[in-house]
């Protein structure tokens, strides 16, 4: 048996004549989609698998599919003859473009044999000189074929072919087994003391040599420490540090990536022409002090360092100098190179520096990317990218990022080991460093979320976003989230009414549900408020001083004045400090949904184009329709019906003029402005929308409480049992009062464990709230006549399914949002799913629903 | 609305109309119901009352989910209340033969003007009392147009669009029925999705004398005309409608240098080249002197500037731009680009963008054109575009065109009021001359500011032009 081992993301390439039984080999090792054979693209170009006339074509398509299969990381097998050295030099290049390993296996079969299998072909009729020339050439390629850059070339005898078996190998880079707790640290370039010290503040307990130094470490908890490289050169004890980090590896208590500064050690350690510069000499000297068979062993160390590792499962991944994602788990010179130098373009700056290309700032991967090699002030995350170097050698400190816990411990350097050559502060960016791109948001997009899996974006509703966005939203780095829309209750089997408790109840306890919260619905405005402690806090969360943002469903300022927002936003932080809500929940910043009243403060445009208009216009006409009716009932004729009808329209008219006047408040400024906060949406590291619905009622009670200027306004719920009738009597009856009183109505929501994640009995997702609005506040939705019998009674057809799959795909969105907010992501991660909210508005669903 | 006549024997209204006074006439409509009857009829005066019931249930059902008044007012409608083109529709209907002028009982009668008090207490009327006026005193009528206020309890809301409007003349009737059957639904001036257009751009057309002869014909034919909108805004409006603001969302796809005219622009001395043709000769020449052969015009509107470098051969690569898909509409029309041979297809290219998120599709071009772009961007959000654009795409050659407001004074504009609702400000020429130059400092860029259009001694050139040069 003959044991074949192959890199598991690799291009396996097959030679062998015609005839040498390629295609059955790779039928009997691999899955038929992992093989791409020369004849099966013949077929698709020519519907003739044997037609040579397509060759080109054929192997453009063949060239096409594996690349495309090499680029998503697939094992992919090329069945072609690849007898000649240019069919391979393609596939290598092919490879190396997706920055995989290329094996060849080739088949030697002897020629008579290979013209026997195709004489018994009927296809196959290519005459009998094809066969021996192919020979020919692969005999001429054998002689050369190890040197094409195949990283392994396995040749199997014709006795071999049968017995054959193959072996995947990992990636080198492939740690995803590890699952750590890491403690990642920086450049260390001799700063062996700082080393010490800093692995002491972590936990790590040392084992020493007979003089004393330092030859490993071990932490307790079992925690494994990671080098992004750079250990030597600069410091003054760069022996000292590859000593110790190599006494880890070898233990298993530490891995190590190469960095720029090893691969150039190693190189002149052996004695090769290198220029001796950037602290490379100090290197030198200390290492000669040592002894040979340590410089030998120190050297061997160094040079085994691979480029890159990815850890836990994929989710991290160690590289000096950073690594793209395309590049995660690849193997080629450019990933080597990348992974040591950075993504440079080549141009050098005023310091003769290379200039490196902002990678990070562009970085959309999933996992974490931690990595030194470029010198910056603080260790910060950008896209979920964080640069380790925080220049220990030249007087800065030696940084570690515990992972996943995401947490900095940095110790100061003793002294300025080295002078640097450029100043510790980086030039001014060009871009912001997590700047939105096009591709964070445009066309149709599938966007993750933790309650209902892939939410679809169509591009049409994309797009229409994406003008409302650029048009009209504030600063990204605010709008951290949107309020879904909401369903109603479902209509009232019976009766007249379009909306009643009853079937909200009904609604939750038929999934199982049997405790829910009604909340007072105010009827104002929906504005979402982030609100931040001060500048300092605003900056380091949002990247944009100020108080904060009060903005709409559609992410617009609420107000167009800045300083009415500003004026609003100190009543609301002056409220949140006298609760004392920023130390009891130690965050610098929250976010709120809210309902701004009254509803005329943003809606006044609308309210008098649309609502007083139309009263107006009723309240001129009707009168005069009953008073010439009623002149022609004294004429005798027979209009009694009209009559009839008209005058309750004149009284239906007057009841809706008074419906949304009960709505209507002068303002002056922020006077008479309320903001009724109904929920708590997030703080630092928290996603609150997840607390329970009693938490929030008594916390925004609180906050209402301790505002001193009467702006914020607190809202009433009510607990109800759905298993008990008088309870649910009770909550009816509380509705009505509600309602009878001018409120809108109410929002009933369900009570489980998990607040932000309701699931049915069936393990389906629940509506997260049914909103049940009064018979006053209906005849703005549905018009003054809506209550006339003829009218109810088709109103009251309404369709639900389409209304609450938005709200229940939007509200995972929204949560979604705050969950990314919370766990401290990226902007972009952020935008996502908010972005997506504002696209699935633009769906269209009745808007009385 | 009613119709009163003093003519004598004033019952023989009934034969004009031919609707009997002693019944009550119901007629059904798609959209409701029509009820004609008499509140009065006896030898001296004769009133006829068009009553139209609107189904507003049935508007809103009837019409599928696509249209573009698929909103809210649907049910919230003052259709069933007001006289509005609905109106006119239902009377063109009830009332067609006696609006032919056909009376076979009493053809002279038919002929003739007679006195009449034409009543309709809620009519919509955009433009108010004064428009009603212009509309209708010249066809003889004694106009008593009245505002209706909004609201009672609000009297700072003012009054409602809608007026009471009594006319009374000696006219012809049917004369009379089509003055009411035309400039209904021009006082109206509202969406008129839900009338046949084509029928009324026939009677517009063929409205007989009087309408030829009308003195605000100018008026009455672009309302007609003007408001006709498409299907596409239909996601927008879904939007606009759900903040509530009320805020007009179409995207500034072409806009006026100057306030737009009034409805009485034809003496208005019309300025010797259009201050928008300026603008372009100015950019386009800008950008021959770059050397420049890729150009992408970022925020292209509907194309006017592309159709001008498509002109010329030596822009060889030529992109658009904008964050509206209704303009890439318009400009991909303008272009014919479905009509476009193959080069000048592959040498154009259209796509929806912002100018706040970076994109590589912006990136390879030798000049980008910023042609009144930046003053529709608010002003906190202007650094997010500097960054895209000279910081990210950064092409050797920017343009930017911008107003400068210390023009528009001799526009006679009032003191703080902008040249376009959608601009979130206009700068003086100091303020463009401060962002100019830091943007280019910033960014590593020369800048030259200049101006375009006619220059005024105090107040400057009313557009101001930057352009930015890499290095």
């Amino acid at each position: 048996m003959v044991e074949i081992r192959v890199p598991a993301m690799s291009l396996l390439v097959l030679v062998g004549v015609s005839g040498s039984g390629k295609s059955s080999f790779a039928a009997r090792h691999f899955r038929p989609t992992q093989v791409i054979s020369s004849d099966f693209c013949r077929g698709l170009v020519s519907d003739d698998e044997n037609d040579q006339t397509s060759t080109p074509d054929a192997f453009d398509v063949l060239h096409y599919i594996v690349g495309t299969r090499l680029r998503r990381g697939l094992f992919t097998v090329v069945d072609a003859t690849n007898v000649q050295p240019e069919a391979r030099r393609e596939l290598i290049a092919l490879a190396r473009r997706h920055h995989v390993l290329a094996d060849a296996v080739v088949l030697e079969v002897d020629p008579a044999e290979a013209q026997r299998r195709n004489d018994s072909r009927a296809d196959r009729d290519f005459g009998t000189h094809v066969i021996p020339r192919q020979h020919r050439e692969l005999r001429r390629s054998m002689r050369g074929i190890r040197r094409e850059g195949f990283r392994r070339v396995h040749v199997l005898a014709a006795d071999q072919i049968d017995s054959a078996r193959f072996e995947y190998e990992p990636a080198w880079s492939d740690r995803t087994a590890l699952t750590g707790p890491f403690d990642i640290v920086g450049d260390v370039h001799g700063c062996r003391a700082e080393l010490e010290t800093l692995l002491t503040r972590l936990g790590y307990e040392f084992t020493r040599d007979a003089e004393g130094r330092a030859v490993g470490a071990e932490h307790p908890e079992g925690r494994t420490a990671v080098f992004v490289g750079d250990l030597v050169d600069r410091g003054p004890d760069s022996p000292g540090v590859v000593r110790l980090v190599m006494g880890m590896v070898a233990a298993g208590t530490a891995l190590c990536v190469a960095g720029n500064h090893e691969v150039k050690l190693v190189k002149a350690l052996a004695g090769r022409k290198v220029k001796i510069a950037h602290g490379l000499a100090e290197s030198l000297e200390q290492f000669d002090a040592e002894p040979e068979e340590f410089r030998k062993e120190a050297a061997a160390f160094m040079e085994g360092l691979i480029s890159h590792y990815r850890l836990d499962g994929g989710r991290l991944v160690v590289a000096h100098a950073g690594l793209k994602e395309e590049y995660h788990g690849r193997a080629s010179g450019r990933v080597r190179s990348f992974a040591l130098y950075g993504d440079t373009t080549g141009e050098t700056d005023e310091y003769g520096l290379p200039v490196r290309y902002p990678w990070a700032e562009e970085y959309r991967g999933k996992a974490v990317v931690a990595y030194g090699h470029t010198t910056v002030p603080d260790a910060e995350w950008v896209n979920d990218t964080i640069c380790l170097d925080t220049g220990c050698v030249f007087g800065g400190r030696l940084t570690a990022l515990r992972y996943p816990e995401r947490e900095l411990v940095a110790v100061p350097a003793e002294a300025v080991w080295y002078e640097p050559v450029r100043p510790l502060a980086p030039p001014t960016p060009v871009r912001e460093p997590d700047a939105l791109h096009y591709r964070d948001v445009g066309g149709t997009r599938v966007v993750e979320t933790g309650l209902l899996g892939r939410v679809k974006v169509r591009e049409e509703n994309a797009a229409a976003a994406l003008e409302i966005a650029s048009r009209f939203t504030i600063d990204p780095r605010l709008l951290v989230y949107l309020p879904p829309t909401m369903s109603p209750a479902d209509t009232p089997s019976e009766g007249d009414l379009i909306e009643h408790p009853e079937p909200a109840f009904d609604h939750y306890r038929s999934n199982g549900i049997t405790r829910v919260t009604c909340q007072e619905k105010h009827m104002g405005s929906r504005a979402v408020v982030v609100v931040t402690r001060d500048d300092e806090a605003a900056v380091h969360r949002f990247g944009v001083a100020g108080p904060g943002a009060v903005y709409t469903r559609t992410g617009r300022s609420f107000f167009s004045d800045p300083a009415l927002t500003a004026g609003l936003l100190e009543r609301i932080r002056s409220a949140v400090t006298a609760a004392g809500l920023w130390d009891r929940w130690q965050t610098g910043w929250l976010v709120l949904d809210a309902e701004l009243l009254p509803w005329s403060v943003k809606a006044g445009r609308l309210i008098r184009d649309q609502y007083a208009s139309v009263s107006a216009a009723a309240g001129a006409a009707l009168p005069e329709a009953v008073a010439v009716l009623a002149a022609a009932a004294d004429r005798g004729l027979d209009v009694a019906p009209l009559l009839a009808r008209e005058t309750r329209r004149l009284d239906n008219a007057a009841r809706f003029r008074d419906a949304f006047a009960a709505y209507c408040r002068p303002v002056d400024g922020l006077n008479g402005v309320e903001l009724a906060p109904f929920q708590f949406l997030a703080a630092e590291g928290q996603n609150l929308a997840r607390r329970p619905h009693t938490w929030h009622q008594e916390e925004s009670t609180r906050l209402a409480g301790h505002d001193t200027t009467g702006t914020i306004r607190a809202t009433r719920t009510r607990a109800v049992d759905l298993t008990d009738p008088a309870d649910r009597a009770a909550a009816v009856a509380w509705w009505t009062t509600l309602t009878d009183a001018g409120g809108e109505g109410m929002v009933v929501k369900p009570v489980t464990a998990d607040t932000a994640v309701v699931m049915s009995d069936a393990g389906r997702p629940v509506q997260p709230a049914l909103k049940v609005r009064g018979p006053g506040y209906l005849r703005i939705v549905y018009g003054p006549d809506y209550t006339e019998p003829e009218n109810t009674a088709r109103l009251r057809q309404r369709f639900l399914g389409r209304k609450r799959s938005l709200a229940l795909r939007e509200y995972a969105l929204g949560l979604e949002a705050l969950d990314r907010l919370a766990g401290g992501a990226p902007m972009w991660r952020v935008h996502e799913p908010v972005f997506a909210v504002l696209a699935l508005e633009s769906e269209p669903v009745d808007p009385r629903l | 609305m009613t119709i009163t006549t003093t003519a004598s024997p004033a019952t023989d209204l009934g034969y004009l109309l031919y609707k009997h006074p002693d019944r009550v006439a119901n007629f059904s409509q798609s959209f409701g119901t029509a009820t004609v009857f008499y509140p009065r009829a006896d030898a001296e005066t004769c009133t006829a009352a068009l009553l139209l019931e609107v189904d507003p249930i049935r508007l809103v059902k009837s019409r599928g989910r696509q249209s573009p008044d698929f909103s809210l007012g649907q049910y919230v409608n003052d259709r069933p209340y007001a006289a509005s083109s609905l109106f006119a529709v239902a009377l063109g209907k009830v009332f067609a033969t006696a609006r032919s002028g056909r009376c076979d009982t009493r053809p002279e009668l038919a002929k003739t003007a007679i006195p009449l008090e034409l009543f309709l207490p809620a009519v919509p009327c955009r433009g108010g009392v004064e428009v009603a006026h212009r509309l209708f005193a010249p066809l003889g009528w004694e106009v008593d147009a009245r505002p209706v206020p909004l609201h009672d309890s609000f009297p700072e809301w003012g009054d409602s669009r809608y007026v009471s409007l009594r006319l009374t003349g000696t006219v012809r009737l049917a004369d009379a029925l089509n003055h009411l059957y035309v400039l209904l639904p021009v006082l109206d001036d509202a969406k008129h999705y839900w009338i046949d257009i084509g029928e009324v751009d026939k009677l517009v057309r063929s409205g007989g004398g009087w309408l030829a002869a009308h003195p605000a014909r100018n008026l009455i034919t672009r309302r007609y005309l003007g408001n006709r909108r498409g299907l596409h805004r239909v996601a927008h409006a879904r939007l606009a409608e759900l903040d509530e603001s009320g805020t007009e969302l179409d995207p500034p796809v072409e806009e006026e240098s100057a306030p737009e005219p009034s409805d009485d622009t034809p003496d208005a001395p019309a300025p010797t080249v259009p201050l928008a043709t300026r603008r372009h000769e100015a950019v386009l020449a800008a950008l021959r002197d770059s050397g420049a052969a890729r150009v992408i015009d970022l925020g292209c509107g509907s194309g006017k500037l592309l159709e001008l470098l498509a002109a010329d051969p030596r822009f060889t690569t030529i992109a658009g731009t904008d964050a509206s898909t209704h303009a890439l509409r318009l400009a991909e029309r303008r272009l014919r680009l479905d009509r476009a041979g193959d080069r000048m297809a592959a040498r154009i290219n259209l796509f929806q963008g912002a100018l706040t998120y970076h994109d590589d599709r912006f990136s390879g071009y030798d000049a980008a054109v910023l042609m009144e772009v930046i003053e529709h961007v608010d002003p906190p959000r202007l650094a997010a575009l500097t960054s895209v654009v000279f910081g990210s795409a950064s092409p050797a050659t920017v343009v930017v065109t911008t107003p400068n407001v210390e023009y528009n004074r001799v526009y006679e504009m009032p003191d703080g009021a902008l040249r376009h609702p959608d601009h979130r400000f206009e700068w003086d020429r100091a303020q463009f001359a401060h962002w100019a130059e830091e943007t280019a400092a910033r960014y590593g860029y020369r800048v030259d500011v200049s101006g375009v259009g006619e220059e005024d001694a105090v107040a400057g050139h009313p557009t101001q032009m930057g352009v930015f040069r890499r290095g």
